[in-house]
């Protein structure tokens, strides 16, 4: 679990990226910042790990104060997942994955080994491990990037606007692999985004920012769509809440459709998914 | 043209080949003051240039651009010549000290300003992922900004050395030896024969020298960054 | 101040009387020199390398060999080539002309390419959209837009040169660089640090004078930093 107990992040020219926060992040679920840019949700996302310190309050993970702790060490037990992905350009695939392990002093045939069960698991061919990232498509480096965040087995994954860099069709289909992966693995996420309708997909809770770094509602998102704390949430959401509402309630009874079906079925559906989530993001 | 066979057949005289005036020696000093300035360069200006290159925030980051990018100008307009002569001039320690002076104060600037450049051209966002991952500063700078900047300092080692080499000619003018010896003894005794073999020596030296940094980007550079630099 | 700039065996760093005495005839007469010798070359260099960056921009096939050309060139140390031609064309300016000439066309070739390849597509396409032709749409359009790239190899040349002409006194012609000689000579720093305040200070000038005109030449890039590209030929000299 990580914990915000009146978080407040003043930069010295008197901005506030984040203004007393508070947010209890459940462990094993998907949490979602969202909110338009300079509402301080990557700000918030980057105190868990030390990119950025507090002004004020205390960010803990499972109690303990990050303060605490120090960075390198920190960082080293938390997975991180940028846009554009932030893979080495001068390093092939594998060893991009097996970054961390490295730097946890693994042995080199063992991280190497820990990179391509990987691999497989975020479903990249394996005959690229040997590429460059400079030679795999954005849809492919993304996923590169979320294999090289789980490579040393965090309990804890950051993921800043992970899937924002790419298309509609290749962004609605990393998600839904990723919400199958995450069934697997149920790590405790965190998980910033700008697009409300990646937050109601994705998150099990959501949290809404608003410029200034204030909390608007942190709720799930059941709760968000049937009761808007306030209108600027009711405003973020956009005119279309009731289809959105609707949407999200179908794919809720698919999803509990699909975990009674086979794996088989399941990917059928993920393939069936995939044109209707690429035409409503087009529709934004 | 006749010079310039008369030139050619100045290297085919067996008293070339050896002894203090041959060949091999003057090669071996020129090569030896080369060396000698190039390693001082190095450890001068690579360490510097790295560490102000990742040096991204605050004031240092404001003053140090200004400061290496000037440098870089400033030592262009240098006459490395009349300083070579002022240091034989103003100092009196031994005969490498004044050679020293000018080729490493030529040297430093485009080796500094290239490692500056190079790893402040790393993305932001690589940075922001190499330190979220938990990489130390050292671990930064040496596992991935170095490695990415590297054809820019590859770049600026070459500039480097071919000053070096360059400017090493003139090291006779103040009584050294080196390839510059045929240029300066040649002018000296009118015999236009040594001066253009030195001056042959000297150019293919540094074409050299040229082409063994141009191998040495082939296979130092990883292939994944030199993707990236013909993709951008 | 006499006292501080006196060095070990008490001949001091400068003698004001010695420049006094000297001023009109020496020290003018190789400031002339120099700047002929440093001018002539940028100026044919611009001439040659011009038509040749924007015939290998349009013929992309000519240019890597182009490149390593001028890559050889910007190797070869000046006082080799002065060496080699006074076989040539003897003790005369032209010795000294044709090797700066053919380093500030090492320098520019590329800044002309890649000021050319710094050309957005976009830019170039509309242009060609509403109806320019190649010859004008490289006047009007892509040369503009290449200014501050090519300057900046300009600048770089030129105060290249500049220090350079000086190591021609090797062998007897090298404007200011012949007050470097005869400090040698007379083993009399005076002229020494005269020649070097003097060939920085107009490196210096020129510089700015460049700087100027290309702020007059593209006053839609004054409110803009230097651009990433124009920073790179003037850190590394272009020598990509």
């Amino acid at each position: 679990m990580i914990t915000f107990e009146g978080v407040t992040k003043r930069y010295p020219d008197g901005t506030v990226a984040v203004d007393t926060l508070d947010l209890e992040i459940p462990a094993g679920r998907i949490t979602v910042l969202v909110g338009p840019s300079g509402c301080g949700k990557t700000t918030s996302l980057r105190m868990i790990n030390r990119m950025v310190d507090a002004t004020e309050g205390v960010v803990a993970v499972d109690g303990k104060n990050v303060r605490e702790i120090d960075p390198p060490t920190l960082r080293r037990g938390i997975g991180y997942v940028i846009q554009q992905a932030g893979l080495f350009p001068h390093r092939t695939i594998v060893d991009n994955i097996a970054t961390v392990p490295f730097l946890l002093g693994w042995d080199k045939k063992k991280a190497r080994a820990r990179s391509h069960e990987l691999m497989e698991r975020v479903g990249l061919d394996p005959k690229l491990a040997k590429r460059y990232p400079a030679q795999l498509s954005g849809g492919q480096q993304q996923r590169v990037g979320v294999a090289r965040a789980l490579a040393a087995d965090p309990p804890i994954m950051l993921m800043d606007e992970p899937f924002s860099a790419v298309d509609p069709i290749v962004r609605a289909s990393l998600q839904d692999e990723f919400l199958r992966l995450q069934n697997d693995l149920e790590k405790t996420i965190v998980f910033v985004t700008h697009d409300i309708d990646e937050a109601i997909k994705l998150g099990h809770k959501i949290a809404v920012f608003q410029v200034g770094g204030k909390l608007a509602q942190y709720a799930t998102p059941e709760e968000i769509l049937d009761a808007p704390a306030d209108d600027f949430v009711r405003d973020f959401l956009g005119g279309e809440r009731g289809i959105k509402r609707l949407r999200f309630f179908q794919e809720l009874d698919a999803e509990e459709a699909a975990e009674q079906a086979t794996e088989q079925a399941a990917e059928q559906r993920a393939a069936a998914d995939r044109p209707e989530a690429g035409s409503t993001a087009a529709e934004r | 043209m006749n010079a310039i066979l008369n030139a050619l057949e100045w290297f085919g005289r067996s008293e070339q080949w050896s002894g203090v005036d041959g060949i091999p020696n003057r090669l071996l000093e020129h090569l030896w003051y080369s060396l000698l300035a190039f390693a001082l360069t190095v450890l001068i200006a690579l360490p510097l240039g790295l560490l102000l290159g990742h040096v991204r925030q605050g004031r240092l980051a404001a003053v140090s651009g200004f400061v290496v990018t000037s440098s870089a100008n400033a030592a262009r307009a240098l006459p490395t010549l009349g300083l070579l002569i002022l240091a034989v001039i103003l100092t009196s320690a031994g005969d490498l000290v004044p050679i020293l002076i000018p080729l490493v104060v030529l040297a430093v600037p485009p080796v500094l300003v290239n490692a500056y450049a190079g790893v402040q051209q790393v993305e932001p966002g690589l940075r922001d992922a190499a330190e979220g991952m938990g990489m130390t500063a050292p671990q930064v700078i040496l596992r991935l900004e170095l490695p990415v900047a590297l054809p820019l300092v590859l770049l600026g080692l070459r500039t480097a050395a071919i000053q070096i080499v360059s400017t090493a000619t003139l090291a006779a003018y103040v009584g050294l030896g080196g390839f510059g010896r045929y240029i300066v003894d040649g002018y000296a005794r009118q015999e236009y024969d040594r001066m253009a073999g030195g001056a042959i020596l000297v150019a293919v030296l540094a074409v050299v020298i040229q082409l063994v940094f141009t191998a040495l980007r082939r296979f130092v550079v990883s292939p994944g960054t030199r993707l990236q630099y013909a993709g951008s | 101040m006499y006292a501080a700039l006196a060095i070990g065996d008490g001949e001091p760093l400068i003698r004001w009387d010695w420049i006094a005495r000297n001023w009109d005839d020496d020290i003018l007469e190789s400031l002339k020199e120099h700047l002929i010798l440093s001018f002539t070359p940028i100026l044919l260099g611009f001439l040659i390398a011009l038509p040749l960056g924007i015939a290998c921009a349009r013929w992309r096939r000519f240019y890597p060999p182009v490149l390593a050309v001028t890559s050889v060139l910007y190797a070869l140390p000046a006082i080799a080539l002065f060496v080699v031609l006074v076989a040539f064309t003897g003790l005369t300016y032209t010795t000294v002309i044709i090797p700066l000439t053919l380093y500030t066309l090492s320098v520019l070739v590329p800044s002309v390419v890649d000021g050319l390849g710094s050309v957005p597509d976009h830019v170039r396409k509309s242009a060609t959209a509403m109806g320019f032709g190649e010859t004008r749409r490289m006047v009007q359009v892509e040369l503009p837009i290449a200014v501050p790239v090519v300057m900046a190899g300009l600048r770089v040349a030129t105060v290249s040169n500049i220090s350079l002409v000086s190591v021609g006194a090797m062998i007897g012609i090298g404007g200011l660089g012949e007050l470097f000689t005869d400090g040698l000579r007379r083993d009399f720093p005076t002229p020494l640090v005269v020649g070097i305040v003097l060939i920085i200070a107009l490196a210096f000038v020129s510089d700015m004078v460049l700087l100027l005109i290309q702020r007059l030449l593209t006053p839609w890039e004054r409110t803009r930093g230097a651009s990433k590209r124009e920073k790179e030929v003037l850190a590394t000299g272009g020598a990509a």
